[in-house]
């Protein structure tokens, strides 16, 4: 066990927790902040995603640890009221089916939009990559991108 | 008008409610946002156990059924809220807790919750405006028939007077439910057929949706198991002694789900009964401790468990047999038991005759792998059981059905089960099967605390519960003018047979031949999207296309000379489909596709189903690159009756499209000496953002039909499409799923000379 102190939606916040712990389940079991999904527990689906300041990280192979003073966002955090762009564009849409992994692809989407606030179709789809929809939302999640790309 | 009988009777409703099974709100202890989810309504009227109205007029809708994602969590309160006509703005939806008295088929499959719960939706609307009218006729002293609702108005012209819903909803609480009521002509529709956003998408986009995994405790204890490594052996010893060295570790014990003498549900379906169980405090220091738990395995002897039917009643004895399986020895079982005495389901005319008469005959085989369901939510059930007490909450697709296998096992009664049902993190039929909940229950019960039992990843998809192995044969004989004479269908699997005898091309061909086969297996399979229907409609598809060709028939107008022929001159009396529709969903998707015309650089192929009561036809679009189909654009055109939310419709169809494409690409799961060989998405391939096609265009039959649902059909005529469109591109036919592994290198060719 060790004493971390870390930077979560703007927030600072001490956990003691085993040094070797994903950050996704500091965030969860310790910090109850339950936005950011399990899936695979090696960095393969993507519904765990986070940003870490400001890039797309896959908080379930992500040990705390290692964190330092980064600033950690969650999909709690993207936004005051959950009115970033590509949340609003997620409801434009009407992404979701159900709804499992739509965090993190939008923790995904919004960092893109971070780096590259005009991708094409192709980046989007590159981008995009990492994030596995089992219900298959792919053709919606990126319009939605594009949308949001628009009101940027 | 239509009148739809009621089910519900006040004093009925009244005793479940206050017993607290009616209740719309969870009475629990949440550190996540559950309890925001469904608040405390301290001032609503409870009106049928459907709907409850505060006195500011806010509406609360009950949505009875599991939402896994196909939405009904939207489309059936929007039903109610219809005949209640109350302004769909003014209403809140609340995921109802499993209730048998109240609620008519809480079950998530088959895509039957709109098809089967249409009039009982209908029905709670119309008795809540009902009532809500006999109270304002009663407080107003003028009769009944007068008076008219618009969207949450209650009016009477002739005195000017109006109220609304908050006004007469406690004097409407305390009327009786009449035991008939009118309901509104499909003409008059203002909420139903128009598009509604998901009710809970502001939840799902901000993280504030609850599933499973999210329920959290005071006092809980995390809760992960371990199960044999193969299928075929079960537990003999193990040794836990370092996990429970470990720091955070509680216990590590084993547990037995279904004891031998346990009378089994349909959907308790387990390969593993007897697991190992390990507690703690958190999560991760769960998934530390359990790898190093070090049991030993054997095999077992082939065993009798006792499994009831779908309807229930007495239990069969079922064996489940012993042995070690292998991938390459299972595809050389298919192929010899296929050439083996299959048997004969359906025979019209004379197929002998026909085929020895044809001018030209085709035969063709076909096969699919198992599947590993892996919705994203891996299996998770949270259980706290208390002496008098059992609460479950967590992602079921069968509530009712597994409330009676808790009570079993716990040794309770059915009152004392209380089902609480999260969103659902995908499913695709895997959580029909509820031996995880009962496995959380059971573990709460020996250790006295409310627990969170989690499966990992790898746990889940090393399970069991697949999508069975197939295997079909078919063969068609053409007379000298290319009309379909004779047509034969042989299919099979390990360890159900996927054939649907009296489905299309029955009833269109005079001699037809329709044989089935299967092979046992201790491998555990379970119903997956479209079950059986996922691989015949593929590969009947596939066949019909190449049938088509050999005809010299455009493979539209081939299809459509066959339903002519249904409509017309059927043969057989027991044909599954109506071909009028079918046919329709192929002219519709002719039309909208430009079936005809060709994109530069790319290749289309065509394919129709029917399944689960619904009708959908797909053109796909593609071209290759680097040996990969690029698919640019998948057309769909479907028939479900009514369509109750537009974009929730068209959500699913395309979903629904783009992963029967996916798992006929990419998926498999195998199996060496019992052991699944592929236990994550790095080796589990499931389509991704960069291999789905670029878009999908969906278009839907106007129609007054009784509505039907859209989970299940749209899944295999995309895989039709997509192989007769690969054809196309590659001068290729895609026999043996999935189309991107070499199955027929890999294990057909070597096995087939063993």
């Amino acid at each position: 066990m060790a004493r971390y102190t870390i930077n979560v939606n703007g927030e600072s916040k001490q956990v003691d927790v085993d040094s070797d712990t994903p950050i996704l389940w500091v965030l969860r079991d310790n910090l109850h902040l339950l936005g950011t999904k399990y899936g695979c527990g090696i960095a393969h689906c993507g519904v765990c995603t986070i940003h870490l300041d400001g890039d797309a990280v896959r908080s379930c192979a992500y040990p705390i640890s290692a964190v330092g003073d980064k600033k950690i966002v969650t999909i709690e955090g993207l936004s005051e009221n959950g009115d970033h762009p590509v949340q609003k564009a997620w409801l434009e849409h009407d992404v979701p089916q159900c709804g499992y992994c739509q965090a993190g692809q939008i923790m995904t989407a919004s960092s893109l939009l971070d780096q590259n606030p005009n991708p094409t179709d192709d980046e989007i789809r590159r981008a995009m990559n990492g994030n596995i929809c089992r219900c298959a939302t792919y053709t919606r999640i990126n319009r939605a991108i594009k949308s949001a790309a628009k009101d940027l | 008008m239509t009148k739809v009988k009621t089910h519900l009777n006040r004093r009925s409703f009244l005793k479940l409610s206050a017993a607290g099974g009616a209740g719309l709100m969870l009475q629990f202890s949440w550190f996540s946002a559950l309890a925001k989810e469904n608040p405390k309504l301290e001032a609503a009227y409870d009106l049928n156990g459907f709907i409850k109205i505060d006195s500011n007029g806010m509406v609360t809708i009950a949505s009875p059924n599991p939402e896994i994602g196909q939405n009904v969590k939207t489309s059936m309160p929007m039903i109610v809220a219809e005949e209640l006509d109350v302004n769909w703005k003014h209403v809140k939806v609340v995921q109802a807790p499993l209730n048998t008295g109240i609620f008519t088929r809480q079950i998530a499959g088959g895509s039957q919750s709109i098809n089967q719960s249409w009039d009982a939706l209908r029905m709670a609307g119309a008795t809540a405006r009902h009532m809500l009218v006999e109270a304002a006729a009663t407080a107003w002293g003028v009769s009944a028939s007068s008076i008219t609702v618009n969207e949450s108005v209650i009016s009477h012209q002739a005195s000017g007077k109006s109220a609304g819903f908050g006004e007469m909803a406690e004097a409407a609480s305390k009327l009786q439910i009449p035991k008939e009521v009118e309901v509104k002509n499909i003409k008059d529709f203002k909420i139903i057929r128009h598009s509604q956003y998901n009710v809970d998408g502001p939840d799902i986009v901000t993280g504030k949706a609850v599933f499973g995994l999210d329920v959290y405790s005071e006092n809980m204890v995390f809760a992960s198991i371990v199960h044999p490594p193969a299928f075929g052996v079960k537990l003999k010893s193990f040794d836990a002694s370092e996990a429970l060295a470990m720091e955070g570790i509680s216990d590590v014990f084993p547990i037995t789900t279904y004891p031998e003498d346990f009378e089994r549900n349909y959907f308790d379906i387990n390969a593993f009964p007897e697991l190992i169980v390990i507690t703690g405090d958190s999560t991760w220091r769960i998934m530390k401790a359990k790898k190093t738990i070090k049991a030993e395995w054997e095999p077992f002897e082939p065993y009798t468990i006792k499994v009831k039917g779908f309807g229930g009643g007495k239990p069969n004895d079922q064996t489940v047999p012993s042995g070690i399986e292998n991938t390459e020895k299972q595809y050389a079982a298919m192929i010899q038991t296929s050439q083996a005495n299959p048997k004969q389901v359906r025979k019209d005319g004379d197929p002998d005759k026909a085929f020895s008469q044809a001018a030209k005959v085709i035969e063709r085989t076909y096969t699919a792998p198992y599947l590993a369901h892996s919705p994203l939510e891996p299996l998770n059930f949270y259980a706290n059981v208390t002496a008098d007490k059992a609460e479950l909450i967590g992602p079921i697709q069968t509530p009712e059905y597994m409330e009676q296998s808790v009570a079993q096992r716990l040794g309770m009664s059915l009152e004392q089960i209380d089902i609480q049902m999260t969103r659902i993190g995908g499913g695709f039929g895997r959580k029909l099967f509820g031996h995880y909940l009962v496995e959380a229950a059971v573990i709460s019960q020996k250790i006295k605390k409310p627990v969170k039992l989690f499966y990992t990843r790898e746990d889940d998809m090393t399970f069991g519960a697949y999508r069975p192995m197939y295997h079909a044969y078919y063969r068609a004989g053409l007379d000298a003018d290319n009309n379909l004479i004779a047509f034969h269908v042989k299919a099979g699997g390990i360890p159900e047979s996927p054939l649907y005898a009296n489905r299309f091309p029955a009833g269109a061909v005079s001699n037809y031949l329709a044989e089935s086969w299967t092979i046992e297996s201790n491998i555990t399979t379970a119903a997956f999207r479209a079950p059986r229907s996922n691989f015949m409609g593929a590969v009947e598809q596939a066949f019909l296309d190449e049938v088509a060709e050999l005809a010299g028939k455009d493979p539209i107008d081939f299809r459509l000379e066959l339903f002519d022929k249904a409509i017309k001159n059927p043969v057989g009396e027991r044909n599954d489909y109506d071909a009028k529709r079918y046919a329709g969903v192929l002219k519709l998707i002719k039309e909208k596709a430009n079936w005809g015309t060709a994109k530069p650089g790319l290749e289309r192929g065509v394919a129709a189903y029917y399944c689960h009561n619904s009708y959908v036809a797909n053109v796909v679009d593609l071209r290759m690159e680097n040996d990969k189909p690029i698919i640019e654009k998948v057309y769909c055109a479907t028939d479900c009756g009514i369509v109750v939310n537009p974009i929730a419709a068209s959500n699913m169809v395309e979903g629904g499209s783009v992963d029967g494409i996916g798992h006929a690409l990419y998926s498999m799961l195998s199996i060496k000496d019992g052991v699944p060989q592929q236990r994550n998405y790095n080796d589990y391939q499931l389509i991704r953002n960069n291999d789905a096609p670029w878009d999908v265009e969906t278009h839907f039959v106007e129609s007054d039909v009784h509505p039907t649902g859209l989970g299940e059909p749209p899944f295999a005529p995309a895989i039709g499409a997509l192989a007769n469109a690969l054809y196309k591109a590659t001068g290729k036919r895609y026999y043996h799923q999935p189309f991107m592994v070499d199955i027929e290198e890999r294990y057909l060719k070597k096995e087939t000379s063993v």
